[in-house]
């Protein structure tokens, strides 16, 4: 099976979706559940075959596209894009799960909310997978479509207003990039043939002054910054995950934005090398304010959606760091933390959402001990917030620490800043934890429900891949090293050597 | 025997009890307690089968190591979960998995009546899996894994009571603090794998001469400074007092002797590099020094008993911080003294709870008195591990304490005279404060409230408090026979410096006993022979206000870091939405602004919309013109 | 005669009828001015032809006549349907698209 037929199997779904009948909303969720099993059981199998030892891109495919410009239908992945993707595939039908009655109610019915998901997930396969700039460049762009209807449609609160915002901030970030991408096009041309082949477009670098280096890379790194969200292009995310369902935050905010991260590493870095040396202290300094300022912010807020997206923010922070550090602990850990992120942060959603949907409202004070009332409820809440404050022994501690333990071989003071993170990570956690679980039954809590069984399917395996990749995250490591490790090599690094100095 | 591949076997048993309790749910209420004491027990029957095997061993060999898996590989970055068991951490099994054991069964009792009994247990477990994790990493991440992790078990069970809210805060604050702790411990790990490339305990031993004092000494501070979080010392202490929230077991078990005193773990696991970082042992012991006083103090004033042990528990731990930060002559006297505090004040805990468990929950010792009659165990039981406290020969603490007294005394020069001075200084406020709450409790006259009648706990409780007091008894005595615990000690640290005897030991034993004979003759003179008030007189000298008020310690925190952290978090909400958000919506309301300027010339008159073409040819006519010309 | 002339006819003619365009009201004379602008633009095309001594001039000018028809076609039929809905033949009234 080949990345594109993986690549169209949500679009099939989508497609066996449209003949079923709305009125059927049963089927058509089973369907689209059923539809995101399948594609996540063909990447997981598909993933068995990738080789950890080569560094090159793997499972490529290329066909001509538009040949006139040297457009190619070209796919491919490395260890770093394979992660996300899995990480994708996975996350899917447990937001389908998860969310299995938050469709209804929707302005547009509930057939089109999950048709919107699955073919979201064949844009999101295939932005991790293409190798053609533009392919990636129309992917990229056209996943904005289905989540703006997913946040507009089904959310609640000021979803247009969220939704509008959301769709600016990405379309202004697009435009940059793509003005730079245009550029690099007429760069190529100038220099051989037109071509958006990323192998070939790495290899420009020589031949670009530093001003057109800088420029177009400012393109492409303002575009990802505002994806991934860095401070200080982030006030899109707060809205966007208050306004939308738990499973379009989680798609938001577990997936969407992890293009952002990945992009730095896949186009930021191999494009514009030297460009990217130029920029390294900026984006530092962005990237450690991003860990403070979300994690202050997530202390201050007091809608609990909002509160995981500035947690978000400063998480993106770490992975920023970890990819600009340029050492091979700091790269490896920054992919692992995305993955991480993906099922810490969907963890606390999915939790959230069933809060939400209960209680009726996402106000943290609204909220107080639920662990008696709803014993399970919390204890996954619970966890999922030690999760997302790194405790060791749960995933996150490990890619967490290899991003400090990596930059601080290189930039030691701005590991150190960023470890002050790990305290605001205890704050920003426990205190909504004391405020929902803890201390008295607040009327209007007495009669929640506990967690269901279709509810507890949905968390099991999240927490279990948890705690499982906490203790034994070797696999993930074993993909993602080469490629991390290919890429420290390629930006013209080595890890700094241990600076024992022979004697005292 | 055991061999090396059962080591994980210590942790795995603690581990699987608390997943499995608190995974099968209500179903296991009936028996949960027993399952989770069953594993407890198992783990330190495998402690005793290994310690066996290891004293049968050559010296040498005595350290065991058991690789489980690669835990985190990348690039030169290497760690195994991996344990090792020598002679230093197989004192830590014993005492975490026996104290633990005894705790166990004595909760059974002490909880009989609480619904979530099983919940407890579980926690309980996790917290002596955790624990040991933490004494038998091989490496300073392996450590720290298990650092976090009673971290947590600390937080679950200081808020066990959490529909308090005031529970619920102290447990918060307990991690919280925690956490800026082990930010320290973070920086060590990073700055050992930046300097040094590995986080092996064994291998940074091996490094150490190779690296520079500066490096050396920026670890050690960085670990003194997790030290201090964990084993609440200066100047991150305040969390002690308020994690008395928690159920008494808890505080014996975790509060006492086992997780606060994790801090001495690690400085004497690290002495390869306090030894070689004079600056950083030198600013252990002024830590030790300042909360040997501090907790003391405190433990003065206070009338909550708990609290007053948990003052206490401060103060004895700085001793032993004192202990350890005085090198290779002060480690083994350091883990002594954190042995026999392990027996003593945890029986001494689980005393204060028997206490409690026949005084309706009273803590305030001002509503107690005279129960010396009505609960002779307890009583005998606290009075042993109070004789062992204050120092009384032969009891434990006069053994532990007395050498680390003379230590302090022989480490010379001015130093010497200044830490031998506080640590009998210290020693006669123990004597003062323990001789109080002694007599408040037990000796005076009652003062009980009315409906309490104080009645002798069930046995589940008394026979752990007893095995703690034959060992609050025996313990010192065996530890000294013949040098036992030193001696067992010696191949983990570098050799003790010869030196000068400056106080022959017999003086300092004089001393020491004379300190104790001034405490407890002060606080039977202010408290025996003249009555109490059941309400704490408040027309008290400042001192004493202060000391109540933990000396400030929280109003100090509060004002120098929770309140502007509060300020600065409002600050920023404020900026966000006005400033980064407004200057988004800024750019948005000036095209909408632009757009409705721009509207106007919309007017929807056709005439003017030809007019404007009009003038726009006439224009570009004209533009053309003047090009051309 | 001096070709020429014709075309500074053309052009007064074209102005005539860009101000009228410009300031009537009624649709009915705003549309005659129209063609007069048109024919304006014929007659220049008709002119430059003779000056150049070729053909494309006056078949360019046929174009323009053809156009010229279909647009009055369709515009008096606007016209008249507006004035059927409205009333008035007054341009100005006209101005819904405002908003």
């Amino acid at each position: 099976m080949t990345l594109t037929i993986i690549m169209f199997l949500p679009l099939v779904g989508a497609a066996l979706l449209a003949l079923v009948p709305s009125a059927q909303e049963r089927l058509v969720k089973q369907v689209a559940l059923a539809t995101t099993i399948v594609v996540a059981v063909a990447t997981l199998i598909k993933a068995l075959n990738f080789n950890v030892e080569n560094t090159e891109l793997q499972f490529r495919q290329s066909y001509s596209w538009i040949p006139s410009f040297g457009i190619n239908w070209a796919l491919g992945v490395d260890g770093i894009a394979l992660v996300l993707i899995l990480m994708s595939v996975i996350l899917a039908p447990l937001v389908i799960l998860g969310g299995w009655n938050e469709s209804e109610g929707g302005r547009f019915g509930v057939k089109t909310f999950y048709i919107l998901i699955l073919v979201l997930e064949t844009m999101v396969i295939g932005v991790f997978a293409a190798t053609d700039l533009f392919l990636f460049y129309v992917f990229f762009e056209a996943m904005l479509v289905p989540i703006y209807f997913l946040i507009g449609g089904y959310g609640s609160g000021e979803r247009a207003a969220a939704a509008v915002k959301f769709l600016l901030y990405s379309l202004f970030g697009g435009l940059l990039m793509l003005a730079s991408i245009i550029g690099l096009f007429v760069i190529s041309g100038q220099n051989g043939e037109v071509t958006f082949d990323i192998t070939k477009l790495s290899e420009l670098h020589t031949v670009m002054s530093s001003t057109t280096q800088n420029i177009l890379f400012l393109g492409f790194f303002i575009a990802f910054a505002i994806k991934a969200p860095l401070w200080p292009f982030h006030t899109w995310l707060p809205d966007a995950a208050k306004s939308g369902t738990a499973g379009t935050s989680i798609l938001l905010l577990g997936i969407l934005d992890k293009v952002g991260t990945y992009g730095m590493i896949r186009f930021c870095l191999s494009i514009f090398p030297d460009a990217s040396k130029t920029f390294t202290p900026v984006i530092i300094v962005l990237a450690l304010i991003s860990i403070l300022y979300g994690a202050f912010l997530a202390i201050g807020a007091k809608d609990i959606k909002r509160l995981i997206a500035y947690t978000s923010i400063s998480h993106f922070g770490f992975i920023t760091l970890g990819i600009f550090a340029m050492t091979t602990q700091s790269q490896s850990g920054a992919t692992l933390y995305m993955f991480n992120h993906g099922f810490s942060t969907a963890a606390l959603f999915l939790v959230v959402g069933w809060m939400i949907i209960r209680r009726g409202s996402s106000t943290i004070s609204d909220f107080g001990g639920l662990q008696r009332i709803t014993p399970i409820m919390a204890w996954s809440f619970f966890i999922a917030g030690l999760s997302g404050l790194a405790l060791p022994g749960l995933s996150s501690f490990v890619s967490e620490f290899l991003v400090l333990v990596g930059t601080y071989t290189r930039y030691p003071a701005a590991a150190i800043i960023a470890t002050f993170g790990i305290v605001l990570a205890a704050l920003y956690i426990l205190i909504p934890v004391q405020r929902a679980l803890h201390g008295e039954t607040t009327p209007g809590n007495e009669n929640l429900k506990d967690l269901n069984l279709r509810e507890k399917i949905t968390i099991a395996p999240v927490i279990a891949i948890i705690i499982f990749l906490g203790f034994y995250p070797s696999p993930l490591l074993k993909i993602i090293n080469p490629a991390a490790a290919y890429i420290v090599q390629q930006q013209g690094y080595s890890d700094p050597v241990p600076t024992m100095n022979g004697g005292k | 025997m055991v061999t090396a591949s059962s080591l994980v076997y210590l942790i795995g048993l603690p581990l699987f009890g608390a997943a499995f309790l608190l995974l099968i749910g209500r179903k296991a209420d009936k028996w949960g307690h027993i399952f989770a004491t069953a594993m407890s027990a198992g783990s330190f029957i495998l402690g005793l089968l290994h310690f066996f095997e290891m004293s049968s061993r050559a010296t040498e060999d005595r350290a065991i190591t058991q690789t489980l898996f690669t835990w985190i590989e990348v690039g030169s970055f290497k760690v195994d979960a991996a344990l090792l068991l020598d002679q230093l951490s197989i004192c830590f099994v014993l005492l975490i998995s026996g104290v633990g054991t005894l705790i166990h069964i004595y909760s059974i009792s002490y909880m009989a009546h609480d619904e979530n009994r099983r919940r407890f247990f579980a926690y309980l477990n996790l917290f002596i899996a955790a624990m040991l994790l933490l004494v038998l990493g091989n490496s300073y991440l392996n450590l720290y894994v298990g650092w976090e992790g009673v971290g947590l078990a600390s937080y679950l069970l200081i808020g066990f009571w959490n529909k308090k809210p005031a529970y619920a805060t102290a447990s918060k604050k307990a991690f919280v603090m925690n956490r800026i702790g082990d930010m320290g411990l973070s920086f060590a790990i990073m700055i050992a794998f930046a300097t040094m490339g590995t986080v092996l305990f064994e291998g940074v031993k091996e490094s150490v001469d190779r690296v520079g004092t500066p490096t050396l000494t920026a670890i050690g501070i960085m670990l003194l400074i997790a030290a201090t979080g964990k084993s609440a010392q200066f100047p991150l202490q305040a969390w002690l007092g308020d994690a008395m929230a928690g159920p008494t077991p808890v505080s014996a078990l975790i509060h006492a002797a086992t997780m606060v005193t994790a801090g001495v773990y690690l400085i004497v696991r690290s002495n390869f590099i306090f030894d070689a970082a004079p600056t950083a042992q030198l600013l252990v012991v002024i830590v030790g020094a300042i909360t040997l006083i501090f907790g003391a103090i405190i433990g003065m004033a206070k009338d909550d008993i708990k609290k007053a042990l948990a003052a206490s528990t401060m103060s004895q731990i700085g001793y032993m911080i004192v202990g350890a930060g005085l090198g290779p002559a002060g480690y083994a006297f350091a883990i002594m003294h954190l042995l026999t505090h392990g027996f003593f004040k945890a029986g001494m805990f689980l005393g204060a709870g028997s206490v409690m468990h026949g005084m309706n929950d009273e803590v305030n010792m001002r509503k107690y008195g005279g129960l010396r009659k009505v609960m002779p165990i307890t009583f005998v039981t606290f009075g042993l591990g109070y004789l062992a406290i204050i120092g009384v020969p032969p009891f434990a603490g006069f053994y532990s304490k007395d050498e680390i007294i003379a230590t302090a005394f022989n480490s010379g020069g001015a130093q010497g005279i200044i830490l031998g001075s506080v640590t009998l200084l210290g020693a006669v406020i123990t004597a003062f404060y323990m001789t109080r709450v002694m007599v408040l409790t037990f000796t005076s006259k009652a003062r009980w409230d009315e409906g309490v009648h104080p009645h002798e706990s069930p046995v589940l409780m008394w026979l752990p408090m007893a095995i703690l007091a034959i060992g609050s008894v025996t313990a010192g005595y065996l530890f000294t026979q013949g040098d036992a615990l030193v001696s067992w000690l010696a191949p983990l640290f570098a050799k003790k410096e010869e030196y000068d005897e400056l106080m022959p030991h017999s003086v300092v034993t004089v001393l020491a006993i004379t300190a104790v004979i001034i405490g407890v003759t002060a606080a039977l003179m202010k408290y025996q022979f003249k009555s109490v008030d059941a309400i704490a007189p408040s027309d008290v000298s400042l001192a004493t206000r202060l000391a109540r008020n933990d000396l400030g310690q929280d109003l100090f925190n509060e004002a120098i870091f929770m309140r502007p952290g509060q300020a600065l978090t409002q600050g920023l909400v404020i900026v966000d939405e006005k400033v980064i958000d407004g200057a988004v919506h800024g750019i948005g309301s000036m095209a909408v602004g632009s757009g409705a300027t721009l509207r106007r010339t919309q007017s929807g008159y056709v005439r003017s919309y030809a007019a404007l073409i009009l003038v726009g040819a006439l224009v570009l006519l004209a533009a053309i013109w003047v090009v051309t010309q | 005669m001096d070709p020429y002339n014709y075309l500074y006819l053309a052009a007064l003619l074209f102005t005539i009828g860009a101000v009228g365009v410009v300031v009537r009201r009624n649709a009915i004379v705003v549309f005659m001015c129209i063609e007069l602008m048109l024919n304006a633009g014929n007659l220049t095309l008709v002119t430059f032809s003779r000056i150049n001594g070729d053909l494309n001039g006056q078949v360019v000018a046929f174009f323009t006549m053809v156009v010229a028809a279909c647009e009055v076609v369709v515009g008096l039929a606007i016209i008249v349907a507006i004035y059927r809905s409205r009333r008035s033949a007054s341009i100005d009234d006209a101005s819904l698209l405002k908003r």
